[in-house]
């Protein structure tokens, strides 16, 4: 990898990012922190259809959360049919 | 190079008879451009086309305010100013027109000899051959006769490029009768 | 003269538009996606292409859009994903796709576009003026100005040649005068399919990039088997660097616009000007006028009747607009007395936008002629003969008192 800054001769054509975006992680942007209870939940995958982030992941057996992406946004606990899903604050 | 200008209501043709010159000219091996000014497009609304006709590439890409012809489509147009307007001295003026050639230069407001005149039945043509006052097409076959821009084998090649079979063959009959009816009017 | 590869004998001539011309072009060019929304005048592009297709004569897919933003959008969308693309509008159309234009030259996709000038509204008016044009020229994309309907076909071919050179890689507008061109048939000499071919390379060809995250070049195209993140979020941390190449490539880009005007001569015999420039009786001119578009015909046409008449005149025709040829009107110029800048719309407050680049290609040398700004054919109002010659004279005027008494000037407008 070079060093960052890098100058305009570095970049690659066309606005395609140093950076992969995977790279921003944008867990950090939460206040509010989805917690799931597994023994209560379904796994009928609404809140990974719902979830604007792509942040909830399926394990093969449970339902998770990739808290590298979650913003905290609370859909998925809002949709969950079984109220498996709590927000709680992040710092407490 | 020879600038002809068409007057027509929209609807008429004027713009396809227009092109269909334009392009008996290019087979005739000519430089050539066609096109219309277009206004609100109504039909029936008066309009005019223009074409070009030259041994030369053509530079000039403005209307035709000077024409060397002018075609009118619609006898109800050739009282109007807009007939004449520009018409360069001995030029040629090719009118559908059926009425009375004795009245004609009363209609038209023109003195005598200031250009060369021909006139073609063209709506009763139309009327006979394609059933609609469509007077494109007579109305090329009567510039023809009165000017030889094109030759007449020439237009026969560019309607059976414009049109499908059978509306090909009806046209190309117009285009000739109206060619053998075509008369200068002398006075 | 050099023999033309395809000479004008074995080029099919064939009475089209404007409009059918570029479409015919279209057709030979193997263009992957077409996605355009058909507006007056450029409605018959649209039409004819689409006939082209419903007929298979092309393999091209259409996209039917519902907007011009979409149809801008779905060729970005296809060029990011590698295709040969091509839409065409006019006016509020063009000006709908106007956020659009700013990515796919940020994105740098070689998208070709016709843009068929017409006025923009309001009041609305279907007739040509160059404000459609104008309100694009900061957007990154390279614009070309056509003379006549052959000049259409030609430039059109060109345009993909020019916009996926290597160095250049960014979108073309090739800008053809609504109605005066665009429905105007003339002559066009066409070539056959396989030389279209052959002179594009084929398809269109990608650009390598290396990629960090990948740790190798590769092909700059969205491709699931190495995916790229392209014009993604950049702050003011990246944001000016990702510019930098841009202003690079335009730079690059006039020389290639040259280069492929001379290829263009090799194989058919045609070339406009140097690419750039076509001018006309400038060399020992005292009065010339610059000019784009289809108008430049007429502005010829009176200069040579009124050389006939021992009036030292002549006419510089941009072809290139963006990016624009500052020294090349300078050196061309050298030694006018009187130059004027003729423009087919105007930026409101301020002057014509040909002026504002003609006065700044001239700022910095010493012989600097005198500038007039004319604006004429505001909504098609028709540049008669008449028109040209009261330009032309009145330029005259100017070189005799040597003194510009009004700098802008408005022709054939009643008062």
């Amino acid at each position: 990898m070079k060093k960052e800054p890098r100058g305009w001769r570095e970049l690659p054509i066309g606005a395609v990012t140093y950076k992969l975006s995977l790279e921003y992680k944008t867990g950090g942007w939460r206040t509010l922190k989805p917690i799931i209870d597994l023994s209560k939940c379904t796994r009928c995958m609404l809140c990974w259809l719902f979830c604007p982030e792509m942040a909830i992941v399926w394990s093969g057996r449970d339902v998770l959360v990739n808290y590298d992406y979650c913003k905290g946004c609370g859909i998925c606990a809002y949709e969950c049919p079984v109220k498996a899903i709590d927000m709680v604050p992040e710092y407490s | 190079m020879i600038e002809v200008r068409w007057y027509a209501r929209a609807g008429q043709g004027a713009w396809t008879a227009s092109n269909l010159l334009a392009t008996a000219a290019v087979i005739d091996g000519k430089y050539v451009q066609s096109f219309p000014a277009f206004g609100p497009e109504r039909s029936g609304a008066p309009m005019f086309a223009f074409t070009r006709v030259s041994t030369e590439p053509i530079l000039i890409h403005s209307m035709i305010y000077e024409p060397d012809v002018v075609v009118v489509l619609d006898p109800t147009l050739i009282p109007s100013r807009d007939t004449t307007t520009g018409l360069k001295n001995g030029g040629v003026l090719v009118l559908n027109y059926s009425g009375r050639v004795e009245k004609l230069y009363e209609v038209l407001g023109i003195n005598r000899g200031l250009y060369k005149v021909y006139v073609a039945p063209a709506t009763e043509l139309a009327m006979e051959l394609l059933k609609r006052p469509i007077t494109s097409t007579a109305m090329l076959g009567a510039l023809v006769k009165a000017t030889n821009i094109v030759s007449i084998d020439a237009v026969v090649k560019a309607l059976k490029e414009r049109f499908p079979g059978p509306l090909a063959e009806r046209n190309i009959e117009l285009v000739k009768r109206a060619f053998e009816k075509t008369m200068e009017v002398y006075m | 003269m050099l023999k033309p590869r395809v000479p004008l004998e074995e080029q099919k001539v064939m009475p089209v538009n404007g409009d059918e011309a570029v479409a015919y072009a279209v057709k030979q060019c193997l263009v992957d996606v077409v996605a355009a929304y058909p507006i007056t005048p450029q409605t018959i592009i649209v039409e004819k292409f689409s006939e082209f297709v419903a007929n298979g004569e092309v393999k091209t897919q259409y996209v039917p859009v519902e907007s011009e933003h979409s149809a801008m959008s779905a060729c970005i969308g296809a060029a990011a994903a590698g295709a040969r693309t091509f839409t065409s509008t006019s006016a509020q159309g063009l000006a709908l796709m106007w956020e659009n234009l700013y990515i796919a030259s940020g994105l740098r996709l070689p998208i070709v576009m016709a843009v068929v000038n017409r006025a923009l509204s309001a009041p609305i008016n279907i007739h040509c003026d160059h404000s459609d044009a104008y309100g694009m020229r900061d957007s990154g994309w390279i614009q070309l100005f056509v003379e006549n309907s052959q000049e259409a076909y030609d430039t059109t071919i060109q345009a993909f040649k020019i916009a996926e050179h290597p160095e250049v890689q960014l979108p073309v507008a090739v800008n053809l005068d609504g109605f005066f061109l665009s429905h105007t048939l003339e002559n066009v000499y066409m070539l056959p399919d396989e030389e279209v071919h052959r002179f594009l390379g084929g398809y269109r060809k990608l650009v390598k990039t290396y990629v960090d995250y990948l740790n190798r070049e590769v092909e700059y195209k969205l491709d699931p088997a190495n995916p790229l993140s392209i014009g993604s979020l950049d702050l003011y941390d990246y944001y000016f660097e990702h510019k930098m190449p841009q202003v690079e490539a335009m730079k690059k880009a006039s020389d290639v616009v040259r280069r492929v005007n001379e290829e263009w001569y090799e194989l058919t015999g045609r070339s406009y000007g140097d690419g750039v420039i076509d001018s006309y009786a400038v060399e020992d001119a005292d009065a010339v006028v610059i000019v784009l578009g289809s108008s430049a015909g007429t502005m010829k046409y009176v200069a040579s009747l009124m050389r006939q008449k021992g009036f030292k005149v002549g006419v510089v025709r941009l072809r290139m607009f963006r990016p624009f040829p500052f020294s090349e009107v300078r050196e061309l110029l050298k030694g006018v007395k009187v130059v004027g800048v003729m423009d087919r719309g105007l930026s409101f407050g301020s002057y014509g936008p040909l002026y504002l680049e003609v006065n700044t290609a001239f700022y910095y040398s010493k012989e600097r002629p005198l500038l007039v700004n004319y604006i004429y054919g505001l909504g098609g109002r028709d540049l008669s003969p008449a028109m040209a010659e009261e330009v032309f004279m009145d330029l005259i005027e100017v070189a005799k008192i040597s003194e510009v008494r009004e700098h802008l000037k408005f022709i054939g407008v009643r008062s």
